[in-house]
């Protein structure tokens, strides 16, 4: 009973305590605080079209976040999902279009959404092999990769795959009827069906499965895991591909889902801002599901105060940040005090 | 091809190299502080970004870009000060608190800017430079080198004093302690976590001192987020060059004049799309890291907290 009561506080007084912090920032740049939250969450979770928002925008951020789950319970550090996301969407808007056009709907889908995985995991190529072979910090190699990848994209989109019929710097457009179905009954794009199953699909796979059990090895102890006879060259190569094949299609189901195309640029910048949710979840998949759906309706409701209530979108930003400080501040301060309570 | 070779040309490259090195030269120099000590300072991004704004701030409100310096290294230590109390004192995960300092630090100066100055981004005055006598009159990189604000040869001298320090001083060798064998230190009475501690904050003025050049010497005004990456690639500077400071230097000049030599290139007329010229400096750490990343070194206990007894103290990876 009191671990329930323990673990209920560890969740909820982080989140009350990051809300007080950056409810003092607000209020030091002169905005009421408690008028800027009651506004956030009307229009991110209470209002019916915020809410179908909030869901909407659920979907490329699960994805990201189950491929940041995969690496990180591997030991991999994938700070490269900026480029990685930037990238799918890209080749999901250069692909899906001109199919669409000559294939059924869903095949198109189907290939915008292969074009991305794999475009995405091609990018994580290199620093997979530059740390399978010879060990460099893949840090480093991702978070390079990852300015090179935005850059690409955006290059691309503006040199390459431009839509000509239209003056505004961007792709082609997949018609609203070709696009990811709706959930019925909702404007709620079916993204956030792909990002629920994607989430659930590795959070099972890392705790219940062989796979999941050598990786998780690969990630305590990388030399254990070599003399348990583990390949981790190859392990480490195909939990880049497979993360970075997630983050792309998270890419890809915002294209395909949402805005049809990809702008020059546009950047949503989702990758590096869901790192802190993974770890706030602890990885946990499940954990994971909440703080997504937290941090949409945030955005979402944030997104809209920024023309309201002239408060920009950036705020978001600081909140996140200042939940993960004290979120590693009361897990620190609970972990000391276990000891007395058992 | 007389356009690439003329001497004015060749002047305004060795110039750009200087103002966009600088504070690579700064930040990696800080990086390098922190991952001597042992701890691996990914929050040296944001840390820098703190500085840009203070330091701008600084400068537009007193006049005096001396004080905007002062008010970066500020802000640079005070956001290593939170990387110091968590990663340090607490132990928690170095790579997630420094992400978490990056985000949050961006999101901060891009508030504060649009409270402040809405969407307007007004200019400092130009810069006071200190001409160095004789050598300033040097025919083409006299005017780029040796004719500048004072904060520039301040940096480089700091890069040959912190050469000095590292393998000169009872200092350098706590320091080298601290992220080699830090139990070791422990034993020899040392004190870890003061060590690191101090590190850190060096690493933060150093950081936001650099951020601050960037701001009122190099653009001369503050956009959010204007950092773009500096930071990181910092971090690889500060990786390979495997403790040295005055690779940091070299390292910083190189890179500097590549970022240089790209934007020249466009201002002689040719022809290179803003993306693809965003790409040249990572692609070339990139290139960098192939050939030579294997030569890397790290400190033994980079990354990994310390705790007296603990698991992992005696320096090996957990």
């Amino acid at each position: 009973m009191r671990a329930v009561a323990g673990g209920v506080a560890l969740a909820v007084v982080p989140v009350l305590a990051a809300l007080v912090l950056s409810g003092a920032v607000l209020w030091l740049l002169g905005t009421d605080p408690l008028e800027y939250y009651a506004y956030v969450a009307r229009r991110g979770l209470l209002t019916p079209s915020g809410l179908q928002a909030t869901v909407t925008r659920m979907a490329p951020l699960l994805l990201v976040a189950a491929g940041l789950i995969l690496a990180f319970r591997t030991g991999l550090w994938n700070l490269g999902s900026d480029g990685q996301f930037m990238l799918g969407a890209t080749a999901a808007a250069v692909v899906a279009p001109p199919l669409a056009e000559v294939l059924p709907g869903w095949a198109a889908l189907g290939a915008g959404a292969l074009a991305a995985m794999v475009a995405a995991a091609l990018w994580s190529l290199l620093p997979a092999l530059l740390k399978a072979r010879h060990g460099i910090n893949e840090i480093v190699t991702t978070l390079m990769m990852s300015f090179l990848g935005l850059s690409l994209a955006n290059a691309l989109v503006k040199l390459v795959f431009l839509d000509p019929g239209t003056t505004v710097p961007q792709t082609r457009t997949l018609a609203v009827a070709d696009r990811l179905p709706a959930l019925p009954g909702t404007i709620v794009s079916g993204g956030v069906l792909i990002g629920l199953a994607a989430i659930v699909a590795v959070h099972l796979a890392m705790t219940r499965t062989s796979f999941g059990l050598k990786l998780r090895v690969v990630g305590a102890s990388p030399r254990a895991a070599i003399h348990a006879g583990l390949p981790v060259p190859l392990l480490t190569v195909a939990v880049f591909a497979l993360s970075a094949g997630l983050i792309g299609l998270a890419g890809a189901v915002e294209v395909m889902g949402v805005l049809g195309n990809v702008r020059a640029d546009w950047n949503p910048a989702y990758g590096l801002s869901v790192i802190p949710l993974v770890f706030l979840a602890r990885l946990n998949g499940f954990a994971a599901i909440v703080y997504v759906l937290l941090f949409s309706a945030l955005q979402i409701g944030a997104e809209s105060a920024a023309r309201r209530l002239g408060v920009p979108a950036y705020f978001t930003l600081v909140l996140v940040a200042n939940l993960l400080i004290v979120l590693a501040v009361v897990e620190y301060v609970a972990q000391r005090r276990r000891p007395a309570w058992t | 091809m007389d356009m690439i070779l003329s001497a004015a040309f060749l002047t305004s490259l060795v110039a750009g190299m200087v103002v966009s090195g600088v504070p690579l030269l700064l930040a990696g120099l800080g990086e390098q502080i922190s991952e001597k000590a042992g701890v691996l300072n990914i929050g040296i991004e944001g840390m820098m970004l703190a500085g840009a704004y203070a330091g701008f701030l600084g400068a537009y409100q007193t006049g005096s870009l001396w004080v905007g310096f002062l008010y970066g290294i500020g802000a640079g230590m005070a956001v290593a000060s939170v990387m110091a109390v968590l990663c340090v004192r607490l132990g928690l995960n170095q790579i997630v608190i420094g992400i978490g300092l990056t985000l949050g630090a961006e999101g901060l100066t891009a508030l504060l800017h649009h409270v402040r100055f809405s969407r307007s981004y007004p200019r400092l005055p130009g810069v006071e430079t200190l001409p160095l006598p004789g050598l300033a009159e040097l025919p083409i990189v006299g005017s780029a080198l040796f004719d500048r604000h004072p904060i520039v040869y301040l940096a480089v001298a700091s890069a040959v004093v912190l050469s000095v320090l590292y393998r000169r001083t009872h200092l350098g060798l706590t320091l080298r302690a601290a992220g080699d064998k830090p139990a070791a230190l422990d034993a020899a009475g040392g004190d870890v976590i003061r060590t690191r501690v101090a590190a850190v904050l060096c690493t933060g003025a150093f950081a936001g001192l650099g951020g601050a050049f960037m701001a009122e010497v190099g653009a001369g005004l503050f956009v959010p987020f204007m950092t773009g990456g500096a930071g990181f690639i910092a971090i690889v500077l500060a990786m390979l060059a495997r403790g040295r400071p005055l690779w940091v230097l070299a390292g910083a000049a190189l890179f500097g004049a590549c970022l240089s030599m790209t934007t020249a290139l466009q201002v002689a007329g040719f022809d290179v799309p803003t993306d693809v010229i965003q790409m040249l400096p990572f692609a070339a750490v990139m290139a960098v890291l192939i050939v030579f990343g294997r030569g890397a070194s790290l400190p033994a206990a980079l990354g990994s907290a310390y705790v007296r007894g603990g698991r992992g103290s005696d320096g090996e990876r957990s």
